[in-house]
């Protein structure tokens, strides 16, 4: 770790976080299928069986159920596990634990037992992977009361989000877009820090407000440079934390441009578009002045070939469709 | 002298043992009877007939040591030490309950007792022992969980990958399957291809013993052996306890499933009568004795009831609270 800002992955940012933990608090350590001797199969974790040693980087077998809930026993009994879990879609073998124990275990105890538990997996489209490895569940997850969502779809967030999640009390599951891995950005000066209970203002604009996370965050930044070379200043938020939402800056930004158009790789029905839709209704219905707009994952499983793929995904050209038309067509 | 102290010590360990067990015994006769009376609420599952084996095991377990129970833990939590107004007041749902009221019966949390529930999702305890006996390892403390369990967890696939886990990576874990040959309704014959508990465990290289779950010396004993084993660095132990339930599986339950003629068979093998007629045969527990256990026990059964009677219930206002965590985590 250098002292100066540099450029760096997003998958590298993520490994110095993992790196940083493990050497700040020793209660830490990792666990997954393949984190150790293979790496990580998103390559995040490569170095760090070497440098640690196979009790803190700790390969699994596929058991989902059972790592993840040793993970809320080993949290629950004074250690600060950080589960890795391959993708989203292998996620649902250990909903049980999920939603049954880490959730539910703290209030159900009447205050007892905290599970100071972090859980990362890869969730997203876009590799032509198919429908059992591509699939965007973080905001069915941001549906469970007594877990956090976090979505970072920088490389600051990939490198800051980590700490504050392990020092949180509770549990908090961090979905990292698989197509992010690769992107680049500037890394953050050592010891920065960032706020993991709010959104962040990625582009200040007047005309409309764009919410989006995780991996539409990028072309939703490109659809808002697109829309300025038309006179559409569009502000782009990017909401981060999916639970809880940062409701007072979804609602600021909607107050100050009254339209909203809310991107999500998520399907559309009873997704968190919904949720974001209906807060912004509830909270400032009378300053909008066009209906809410969403731009959604198509309602299918996603399919394999490229075309088919990229027809199912939410795609800048639709984002700057849906922006046009809530701005009443203007440019 | 000393053989005369050795057989005193005997007869009071198993005067205590008898105690135990009819604490539970009788705790739950008077919730079936506050059920009955809408006192209670939800669901209420009996432990009744099944009291030597939380009851043995937990002889063997120390203060430091932890337990993940299922949702028929009242025994256990009494065994354990839960002082029974907290846990009368939380089969009532009362703020004074050991989980402030929100669990119930079928969640029953104590922290200072190291009682990590009362967990209601079969199979759902498993993982969570393994992990607290992961941390006690990383943290190179010497305690052991003991996870309770029924037979009907085993077809559970929880089951099979805690097993795995727990053997694979040495873990202080004491998995104790209350084997009480019905999960609800369904007889292990009727859902097992496999009816031999011991071989599934031992299919992962955790050592697996049957014990009959009716006699608690024979658990206590086989279960401070096991716990010997598990704190040398032995790895989990697999306890098959042979036991049976005299009471229907819930309060709902019209028992459809079984004949009335089997549910006889096993009373004849009742614990607490069991170990009675052995202490009385040593002469250690006279009439006058087992009065007085009887009324004192009634007694504290009845405070318990007055407490939970006289508690509040939880303010609406706190619905909220705990949801998430108000502090950091110690």
């Amino acid at each position: 770790m250098s002292g100066d800002p540099a450029p760096m992955t997003y998958r590298e940012a993520m490994r110095q976080a993992i790196r940083e933990a493990l050497l700040r608090d020793e209660r830490v350590f990792l666990m997954g299928e393949d984190v150790g001797r293979y790496g990580g199969c998103y390559a995040v974790s490569k170095g760090l069986l070497d440098e640690f040693g196979p009790a803190r980087i700790r390969d699994t077998p596929l058991s989902e159920s059972a790592f993840v809930g040793a993970g809320i026993g080993a949290a629950v009994n004074g250690m600060r596990p950080i589960v890795e879990i391959m993708t989203v879609n292998f996620s649902l073998l250990a909903l049980d634990q999920i939603l049954n124990n880490a959730a539910t275990l703290l209030h159900m105890s009447g205050g007892q037992f905290p599970v100071p538990l972090v859980i990362r997996m890869a969730t997203g489209a876009g590799r032509q992977v198919a429908a059992q490895h591509s699939h965007s569940l973080e905001g069915w997850y941001a549906h469970i009361p007594g877990i956090k969502i976090l979505a970072p779809a920088t490389v600051e967030d990939a490198r800051c989000m980590l700490w504050p999640a392990l020092e949180d009390p509770n549990p908090v599951l961090i979905f990292e877009h698989a197509l992010l891995y690769n992107s680049e950005g500037e890394a953050p000066a050592e010891g920065h820090t960032v706020d993991i209970s709010r959104a962040r203002l990625r582009r200040e604009g007047r005309d409309v407000s764009l919410f989006a996370y995780g991996g539409t965050l990028a072309k939703t930044l490109q659809a808002a440079e697109a829309l300025a070379t038309d006179g559409i200043e569009a502000e782009v938020v990017d909401l981060r934390v999916l639970r809880p939402l940062d409701t007072a800056a979804i609602l600021a930004s909607v107050a100050k441009t009254r339209r909203a158009v809310v991107v999500d790789e998520g399907w559309r029905s009873g997704g968190i578009s919904a949720e974001i839709s209906a807060r912004i209704t509830e909270g400032c219905f009378y300053e909008l002045d066009a209906p809410v707009a969403r731009v959604c994952t198509r309602e299918v499983p996603i399919p394999y070939p490229k075309h088919l793929e990229d027809a199912a995904l939410p795609q800048v050209p639709a984002i700057i469709a849906a922006a046009r038309e809530v701005v009443g067509n203007r440019g | 002298m000393a053989a005369k102290r050795t057989v005193d010590a005997a007869a009071t360990h198993g005067l205590a043992l008898y105690r135990e067990m009819l604490r539970v015994r009788r705790f739950e006769e008077k919730c079936a009877e506050l059920y009955s009376a809408a006192k209670i609420r939800g669901f209420l599952h009996l432990y009744i007939g099944e009291e030597a084996v939380a009851v043995g095991v937990m002889q063997a377990l120390r203060p430091e040591d932890a337990i993940v129970a299922t949702y028929r833990e009242h025994g256990h939590a009494l065994a354990r030490g839960v002082a029974m107004g907290p846990l009368m007041a939380e089969m009532y749902g009362k703020v004074t309950g050991c989980s402030r009221g929100r669990g119930g019966s079928m969640h029953v949390f104590d922290a200072a007792a190291r009682l990590v529930g009362g967990n209601a999702i079969v199979g759902g305890g498993l993982p969570l022992a393994v992990g607290m006996a992961l941390a006690d390892k990383l943290r190179g403390l010497d305690r052991v969980t003991a996870c309770f369990f029924g037979e009907g967890a085993v077809a559970e696939g929880e089951f099979h990958e805690s097993m795995n886990l727990a053997a694979l990576w040495d873990l202080p874990v004491l998995f104790c399957c209350e084997n009480n040959l019905y999960a609800m309704g369904t007889a292990l014959g009727r859902s097992e291809s496999e009816i031999d508990l011991c071989l599934k465990a031992s299919s992962y290289e955790v050592p697996a013993w049957p014990v009959d779950g009716m006699d608690v010396v024979a658990v206590e004993d086989a279960a401070r052996r096991a716990v010997t084993t598990v704190l040398g660095g032995g790895g989990p132990i697999f306890l098959e306890l042979r036991t049976y339930r005299f009471r229907p599986h819930s309060m709902y339950d019209p028992e459809l499933y079984r004949e009335k003629a089997e549910v006889e068979e096993w009373k004849l093998r009742d614990p607490i009568p069991a170990l009675a007629a052995r202490l009385r045969e040593g002469g250690a527990l006279p009439d006058a004795v087992a009065e007085a256990m009887e009324t004192e026990i009634a007694k504290e059964i009845e405070d318990a009831v007055a407490f939970a009677e006289a508690s509040d219930w939880e303010s609406v206002d706190e619905l909220e609270r705990f949801v998430y965590a108000e502090e950091a985590a110690p």
